[in-house]
């Protein structure tokens, strides 16, 4: 079975990672797009929950990525087609629907006939979707294969996530207050307000950069703010801050930090410990390679200083906690003292880091030359 | 211009090398990549030398000294040196704290829970510090680029990586008190090299095989006068009074002896390692059928030597016994060129390709050896072969010969070696001239047909023979592979002979 993770791996994600290079990193010098390759490839948390756990994150994430990656080539039918798949694949991909639908939807208003842009847009969603849906709308199980991909009776979150449900009810117990439907709603309306901005920053001004930016802060908002979110889940964000690695080098220190040590609690109670530690030490030395420093010195310089800093306090307080964790057990009275400790820690972290990418998108240079750069091409 | 420029580059490099921290934290990286890779490779398999040293943790930790070569709790006794069962007894005090059932003789017996795995595989990434140590001292005076070649090749060897942290052994400290031994000898300080090497020989002692190496180069480089003689037989008496002194008192001694050298084992290991006997044995037993097959009354022994079992039986039908004196004799036959050689010109240079040369003849001659002692020539043979393309050559077709099935190590490898020994980083004349005789690094095609062969042959062995033979003849494939390999190591022997020679 673990032959069939690395084959769709090798397959479907390999490739993808390779294309969007190819895409976005190509006026890159080779050493710094073939060390950002590395780094997108050997992701730590994705070979964790792929490998060890046993998932197929892969083939989603590789689908979007292969989406993104055609949009940087301009070719947004293909983008559109490969997304749906991907949401096809893993209803858990529509966290970066939003950022989809923002950038592709500012492209199509530029146009010169924009309905008709739309139009031929809409298409290639729902052909792709009747295209995977055939078999169940003929023999009608649709309904139920909806109702599984939406399970409410699971609550609003399960252990401790590092997310805002979560982190809040240590002072507001919502579970104890509303019922399930209730929450869900209220979690549809945070997500919604919490991603709004960055999509209307899309609708406004479309780019490849905020682009990336926005499937970064939709993800974020899903996982902070959603209903019934997984501790998996961090991969979602994690994956667009990584291609972000050559513009926003602290953007991605932050957020590998924040998704492994989020990850911890999962990965003890698979026993997954020394592989754990040993791919973060490996990523953390693959992030810091003493013969690669001349060539990279320039995307670690243009590191934001107030993120680095949070990115050390929290790789020393992490470390802490989870060597605590190993060591130490816990007091009878709060048996899950430091899970809730390690999820409020990376939640904090994680607000922290949303804040600094949505002034990044806001701050993206408006690109209506990008804009006519694409009609030019395009005629 | 062009050349100014480049006479700048070399000036820099040269500055820069003789900086004595020069290259410490491309060392710590690689060392900290190595380790995690380890750490990654301690849930495989392993063998059952993991019990024989967690036996003799428990050995050590529990039965006082005078019982250590006495035990026979466990078939798997102590056949190691003193210092390396002190090593044991050392690490014995860790592992009653993390778990008390790994130092226990009894209720320990064939343990190998988390607890004791982790423990000991720890105790291999920790004793890997001091090949790090050992490599990074010698290799510090290197450019940068041939610095990180080196631990390239070192610290991510598969075959180290392979029987050390899979199988399951301590060779990498080991190897780094050697390297560490012969670095100091290559700064001119020969009594700390000499010392160092008794050290070594008082954990493992198969690395005597290079002992006439160092007697020698010692004798000629070091003692010019009685007084230095002195000293030096003095410290390594001392050394080896520190180890087996001990025993001594106890009367201990022949025991002692009799488990160091375990001549009542075969001529080879239940899986032969690709030497000269290899190819010995292969020929005997074609010899034998093709006799039997026109009619001679031959005796044959049922196939000994491919069950898991080594025993003295009569291994040779047809042509004449092999005895470890004989074996002996050749080692030392064919290591005299080496040792000739050292006498006329004591020089530093020399030391580590001849060193390098002895436990290649060990290996090749040798008595019941093993594949893993291989390492001992493979390793520091990488520290030779960065400084000529003529030896990372040779490297690079013995390292493959030996573990084929690496092709990323392979293809590393070539690289890198590649990369250093492009026409235009090679400023001295010398060097060009050598290189225009011999061309860049790019094997001759009898080299590349070789390794072809070699991997067609894998490719039999691991999948064709089963769907042919099914269960008949199977010892065929491991027989096909150690004679096919031996070919390939006779020759590099005879390669590094007329280095040797040459030198």
């Amino acid at each position: 079975m673990r032959w069939t993770v690395l084959t769709s791996d090798a397959i479907i994600f390999f490739p993808a990672v390779f294309a969007f290079s190819m895409a976005f990193h190509h006026q890159r010098r080779f050493d710094e797009s073939a060390w950002a390759f590395a780094v997108i490839l050997l992701q730590p948390a994705l070979i964790l929950i792929d490998h060890g756990h046993f998932q197929y994150n892969c083939i989603s994430l590789g689908l979007t990525l292969g989406a993104v990656a055609s949009i940087c080539l301009h070719r947004d039918y293909l983008a559109s087609v490969l997304f749906c798949l991907a949401l096809n694949h893993k209803q858990m991909s529509a966290y970066y629907a939003p950022a989809f639908f923002a950038y592709l939807f500012g492209k199509s208003i530029r146009k010169k006939n924009p309905i008709f842009e739309v139009m031929k847009l809409g298409v290639a969603v729902i052909g792709t979707f009747l295209l995977c849906w055939w078999p169940f709308l003929h023999s009608r199980t649709a309904e139920a294969v909806l109702l599984r991909l939406a399970p409410l009776q699971r609550g609003i979150f399960e252990d401790y996530v590092a997310n805002f449900w979560c982190a809040s009810s240590l002072v507001v117990k919502w579970k104890q207050i509303f019922p399930n439907t209730v929450l869900a709603y209220l979690a549809l309306f945070a997500t919604l307000v919490s991603f709004l901005p960055s999509v209307v920053q899309q609708i406004r001004s479309p780019s490849h950069r905020g682009f990336l930016l926005s499937l970064f802060n939709s993800s974020l908002s899903f996982y902070l703010f959603s209903y019934q979110v997984h501790e998996k889940s961090i991969l979602l964000p994690l994956i667009p801050a990584s291609l972000l690695i050559l513009e926003d080098f602290s953007l991605y220190r932050g957020m590998i930090l924040c998704a492994m040590f989020s990850m911890f609690p999962l990965l003890r109670r698979d026993g997954l410990v020394v592989p754990y530690i040993a791919t973060f030490a490996l990523h953390l030395l693959l992030l810091n390679v003493p013969f690669l420093e001349k060539s990279l010195s320039h995307v670690k310089e243009r590191q934001h200083p107030s993120l680095k800093y949070m990115s050390d306090g929290l790789l020393f307080t992490g470390c802490l906690i989870d060597l605590l964790y190993l060591l130490i057990e816990p007091p009878p009275r709060y048996p899950f003292l430091f899970e809730a400790l390690n999820s409020l820690l990376v939640f904090i972290c994680l607000v922290l880091i949303g804040l600094h990418s949505h002034i990044q998108q806001w701050s993206a240079t408006s690109t209506h030359e990008q804009i006519d750069a694409d009609k030019v091409k395009m005629n | 211009m062009r050349g100014t420029k480049q006479q700048q580059q070399h000036e820099l490099q040269r500055q820069q090398a003789q900086k004595p921290m020069n290259g410490l934290r491309e060392v710590l990286w690689m060392a900290s990549v190595a380790t995690c890779i380890k750490m990654l490779l301690m849930p495989t398999y392993h063998s059952t030398d993991f019990e024989v040293h967690r036996h003799w943790l428990a050995l050590t930790a529990s039965l006082p000294l005078n019982q250590w070569y006495i035990d026979e709790t466990s078939p798997w006794t102590l056949d190691y040196p003193p210092f390396f069962a002190w090593f044991e007894y050392v690490l014995s005090f860790f592992a009653r704290i993390v778990d008390p059932v790994i130092v226990d003789l009894t209720r320990g017996l064939k343990y190998d829970a988390a607890s004791a795995v982790y423990f000991q595989r720890g105790s291999v990434m920790c004793s890997d510090l001091l090949l790090f140590l050992g490599t990074w001292r010698f290799c510090r005076n290197f450019p940068l680029k041939l610095q990180i070649l080196s631990y390239l090749a070192i610290f991510f060897s598969p075959g180290l990586l392979m029987v050390d942290h899979i199988h399951f052994q301590y060779n990498g400290f080991l190897l780094g008190v050697l390297l560490l031994s012969v670095s100091y000898l290559k700064e001119g300080n020969d009594l700390t090299g000499g010392i160092m090497f008794a050290i070594l020989l008082c954990f493992k002692h198969l690395f005597a095989i290079a002992a006439p190496v160092y007697f020698v180069y010692l004798l000629r480089h070091y003692c010019h006068d009685l007084a230095r003689f002195l000293k030096l037989g003095f410290s390594v008496m001392l050394v080896i009074l520190t180890a087996f002194g001990p025993f001594l008192y106890y009367g201990q001694i022949a025991q002692v002896l009799r488990r160091l050298f375990p001549f009542g084992r075969g001529l080879c290991h239940a899986y032969w390692a690709p030497n000269f006997w290899a190819l010995y044995n292969a020929v005997d037993k074609m010899l034998s059928y093709l006799l039997r097959m026109l009619g001679f009354d031959v005796v044959m022994e049922k196939a000994a030597m491919t069950g898991g079992l080594v025993g003295d039986s009569k291994a040779h039908a047809i042509l004449p016994q092999i005895t470890p004196g004989l074996s002996m004799f050749l080692v030392l036959l064919s290591m005299s060129p080496c040792l000739i050689k050292i006498w006329r010109k004591p020089r530093r240079d020399n030391l580590l390709i001849c060193v390098v040369y002895a436990y290649t003849c060990g290996y090749i001659f040798g008595w019941h050896v093993h594949e893993k002692a291989s390492l001992h020539f493979v390793i520091p043979l990488v520290l030779a072969a960065v400084d000529s393309v003529k030896v990372a050559k040779e490297y690079y077709f013995v390292s493959i010969v030996k573990m084929i099935f690496l092709v990323l190590h392979s293809t590393a490898m070539w690289y890198g070696f590649a990369i250093n020994f492009a026409p235009q980083t090679q400023t001295s004349v010398k060097e060009s001239e050598l290189k225009e005789r011999n061309g860049c690094m790019s094997l001759c095609i009898k080299k590349k047909m070789f390794i072809a062969g070699l991997v067609g042959l894998e490719i039999y062995v691991q999948l064709i023979h089963h769907l042919v033979f099914e269960e008949r003849l199977p010892f065929l494939p491991l027989m096909l592979i150690s004679v096919y390999c031996s070919i390939g190591l006779m020759y590099a022997w005879l390669k590094q002979l007329s280095f040797v020679i040459e030198l």
